[in-house]
């Protein structure tokens, strides 16, 4: 690859907020000048199913995807989803996840079972693996639902943009209303 | 001002800045987007059309009364308004009327995988395919210069990747357009055979000059390289593959202008590398061009027909190496998309299950039906097919006429469900319909329709009422149900298959999912009463597992839609 570009990618089970973590980091690459393409799925299968973002930045960006090998960085919503993914992580790559578990509707039926030892097997496979309950966190924040900014804020401290700078793209991406909430998400993932 | 844009809002955007005023379309994945963008200016009149031909129909009417016009669609829906299009092609415009097909390479949401070029091609139809945001903005203001000064609609053709990626525009002012005046003209509108054969030639000469246009324009372009040993032409999102993996290294030849294509440009583009190859998504287009046109090249015997393509696959074709990466070692359970915990459509999919009746299906959410434990679909085929196909399955058939049933969505009943219907009810087969009415359109995320009594905007409009509607189709037997209740859905299935004339089951509940409707609040597992029977875990609700042996119900999913406490012996499963 002859092109340098930072490639993000933000996974999960569909309905779990992961289009506004990706808005969120858009926005803030946008403000810091940068080149960006974000891709996102839409359709069938954000009904339950695993769902992914790609973000890569840089001074020019070129392809909308991120192939195997080639995350920097994998902040993943929950942890079977993580461990789908890690083929896709650099080998000197980060993954951030949460340690929460979704059933998928093969293991929910009793067709295949829930991998035991995750992060020990993630971590195994090679990545800087950062796993912790973002969860807890977002419920500590006030709402489930706030679990996208905890990890955001965790995610944060991969990058060298100020506290301010993400306080100002939390402020134009989300409701008046929840901005309390998801500010305090996104300090309590940033200093987990 | 910059801005990151969703290719489809970029399009939206296109529309604004170029002066469109009228825009309408049926939803389908990637292209909703588009129109509800559209929708958000307010000088931009859009709305949902029931299907694609009624849209593109309503898109040539507003063309032809002086106002730029546009109507979107995914590429199957451009199979249902081939008809328009085919005629609208030798009619022309009288102001701008662009047409935007996405397709879906790789099917992230679609039952199959039409390249839409063949179209543009056939219905000889100039076709332009932007690669990312700030190209699909650019295209869109162009089309209309195109579309008014060569006398023809414009397809601009978007693909999953193009229209689901967000990637940096710039945005300009509103171009007021003055209205163009219509003025009678049958020779030109008047599509008789003898109008029709003076206009035919006009089509012919119209392609002639396009071509002419296509070998000196901005939408056709040389990527110089450093090594000539290789050309590659591209288009679409393929060009932002080829360009990742190999920069500046060989000279590129982007189609923006897929129809017609260019043939002096490719020629001296090939004459100056040593080995020509073709990257496109999905069939050989460019590739036969070049053929066609006597350039040796190497396309499809090396770049799939088949799905989408990525760097990694590119790069492995031209030897480019791959990064290492690692791996778990260990198979990961799929998680596949499932029914929504509290989907109105469960228990309807329940009650088909246990009656073991077979079950034509047709275009939504309700496809999910098919996975397991529910496995209650036997086809899956375009909008409309469940009811019309029904009708030949039961026709010659009594056993099939007792067994058999077709589900359809309310949107996609208005789309091309109520002809089947006609039929049934006209040729008189032993057929009942399964209307799952959840009062919107709801895989392609919640778009209004006629049932809904909504419009795009959201304003109260006239509202169809489904059961009038089929008694005035000549169908006597329509029955209501809610399909929670599963006695009633049990019932009234049993009734309707037993009765010896066609009948109508209308299953009405809104979409769990839907804003205004109120839920019960969770149920929960009495541990004392439960006995691991799982009865409950009959209907794949995503909300229920299974626990060292007991039941479990997921409080933050579960709607408290009480499917799960009808089917348990032990009165386990409530408040």
């Amino acid at each position: 690859m002859t092109v340098k570009t930072k490639n993000i990618m933000i996974v999960g089970v569909g309905g779990q907020g992961t289009l506004l973590a990706s808005k969120l980091l858009g926005k803030i690459l946008l403000m810091k000048g940068y080149d960006i393409k974000v891709s996102e799925v839409h359709g069938m299968s954000q009904r339950g199913g695993s769902v992914v973002t790609y973000v890569r930045y840089g001074e020019k960006v070129y392809s909308p995807i991120i192939d195997k090998g080639e995350a920097d960085i994998i902040l993943s919503f929950e942890l079977l989803e993580a461990a789908r993914w890690i083929e896709y992580l650099k080998t000197d790559g980060i993954i951030i996840t949460n340690t929460q578990q979704t059933n998928p509707m093969p293991v929910i039926t009793g067709a295949a079972e829930y991998p035991e030892n995750l992060t020990d097997k993630i971590a195994a496979a090679g990545a800087r693996a950062i796993c912790f309950d973002a969860l807890s966190l977002a419920e500590e924040a006030g709402s489930s639902k706030a679990v996208n900014l905890v990890l955001l804020g965790k995610l944060s401290n991969s990058f060298d943009f100020t506290e301010e700078e993400w306080m100002k793209a939390i402020e134009v991406s989300v409701p008046e209303k929840f901005l309390e909430i998801n500010k305090k998400a996104f300090l309590l993932g940033k200093n987990a | 001002m910059k801005k990151l844009m969703l290719g489809n809002e970029a399009f939206a955007r296109g529309l604004y800045e170029a002066g469109c005023s009228f825009a309408s379309s049926y939803p389908g994945t990637p292209s909703t987007e588009i129109t509800e963008f559209a929708a958000k200016y307010p000088e931009v009149y859009a709305e949902w059309a029931p299907n694609e031909k009624v849209a593109m129909e309503s898109a040539f009417g507003a063309s032809l009364s002086g106002k730029r016009s546009f109507c979107g669609m995914k590429h199957v829906g451009l199979n249902v308004a081939a008809d328009p299009l085919f005629t609208i092609s030798y009619t022309g415009v009288n102001a701008g009327m662009i047409i935007a097909v996405a397709d879906d390479p790789g099917m992230h949401s679609s039952q199959n995988e039409q390249d839409s070029r063949h179209y543009a091609i056939a219905s000889k139809v100039p076709m332009l395919e932007p690669s990312d945001s700030a190209e699909t903005l650019a295209f869109v203001k162009a089309a209309y210069e195109l579309s008014e000064k060569y006398d023809t609609p414009v397809i601009i053709r978007m693909c999953t990747r193009v229209a689901h990626s967000q990637s940096v525009i710039e945005t300009s002012e509103r171009d007021e357009i003055k209205d163009r005046p219509y003025e009678k003209n049958g020779q030109k509108y008047i599509m008789m055979p003898a109008n029709a054969k003076a206009r035919h030639p006009f089509v012919e000469k119209r392609t002639v000059l396009l071509t002419e246009l296509a070998e000196n324009c901005d939408f056709n372009r040389v990527d110089e390289g450093e090594d000539s040993s290789i050309g590659i032409i591209t288009c679409s999102t393929s060009y932002q593959y080829v360009k990742e993996v190999c920069g500046n290294k060989y000279p590129v030849l982007k189609i923006g202008m897929t129809n017609p294509l260019p043939v002096k440009m490719i020629k001296d583009f090939a004459s100056k590398a040593d080995k020509i190859y073709v990257i496109e998504e999905l069939d050989g287009i460019i590739e036969s061009h070049c053929r066609n046109i006597g350039i040796e090249v190497t396309g499809k015997e090396l770049f799939s027909n088949i799905g989408e393509f990525s760097q990694s696959y590119i790069a492995e074709k031209l030897g480019v190496e791959l990064p290492a990466y690692g791996k778990l070692g260990e198979e990961i359970p799929g998680r596949p998309p499932v029914m929504c915990a509290g989907c109105p459509h469960r228990g309807l999919f329940y009650t088909l299950k246990k009656n073991k009746v077979k079950v034509l299906g047709d275009i939504g959410c309700y496809t999910l039906g098919a996975v397991p434990p529910l496995s209650a679909l036997d086809t899956t085929i375009c909008m409309g097919a469940s009811v019309s196909g029904l009708h030949g399955f039961n026709k010659l058939s009594e056993e099939n006429s007792s067994s058999t049933v077709a589900v359809i969505g309310d949107s996609t009943f208005m789309h091309s469900g109520i002809t089947g219907l006609v039929n049934i009810a006209y040729n008189e087969s032993n057929s009942t319909v399964i209307i799952l009415d959840n009062s919107i359109t709801g895989m392609t995320g919640h778009q209004q329709n006629p049932t809904t009594g909504y419009n795009l905007k959201g304003d109260p409009c006239a509202k169809i009422n489904l059961e009038e509607l089929c008694k005035s189709i000549g169908i006597k037997r329509v029955t209501v149900v809610d399909p929670y209740n599963l006695k009633e859905c049990d019932d009234a299935l049993k009734a309707e298959l037993a009765a010896d004339e066609p009948s109508v089951i209308i299953s009405r509940r809104p979409c769990a999912l839907l804003k205004y409707v109120k839920h019960n609040g969770p149920i929960s597992c009495d541990t004392d009463k439960c006995i691991g029977c799982k009865s409950c875990m009959r209907i794949g609700c995503p909300a229920i597992s299974i626990k060292e042996g007991k039941a479990v119900i997921d409080s933050t999913l579960c709607t408290g839609c009480g499917v799960c406490s009808q089917l348990c012996p032990k009165d386990a499963l409530g408040k």
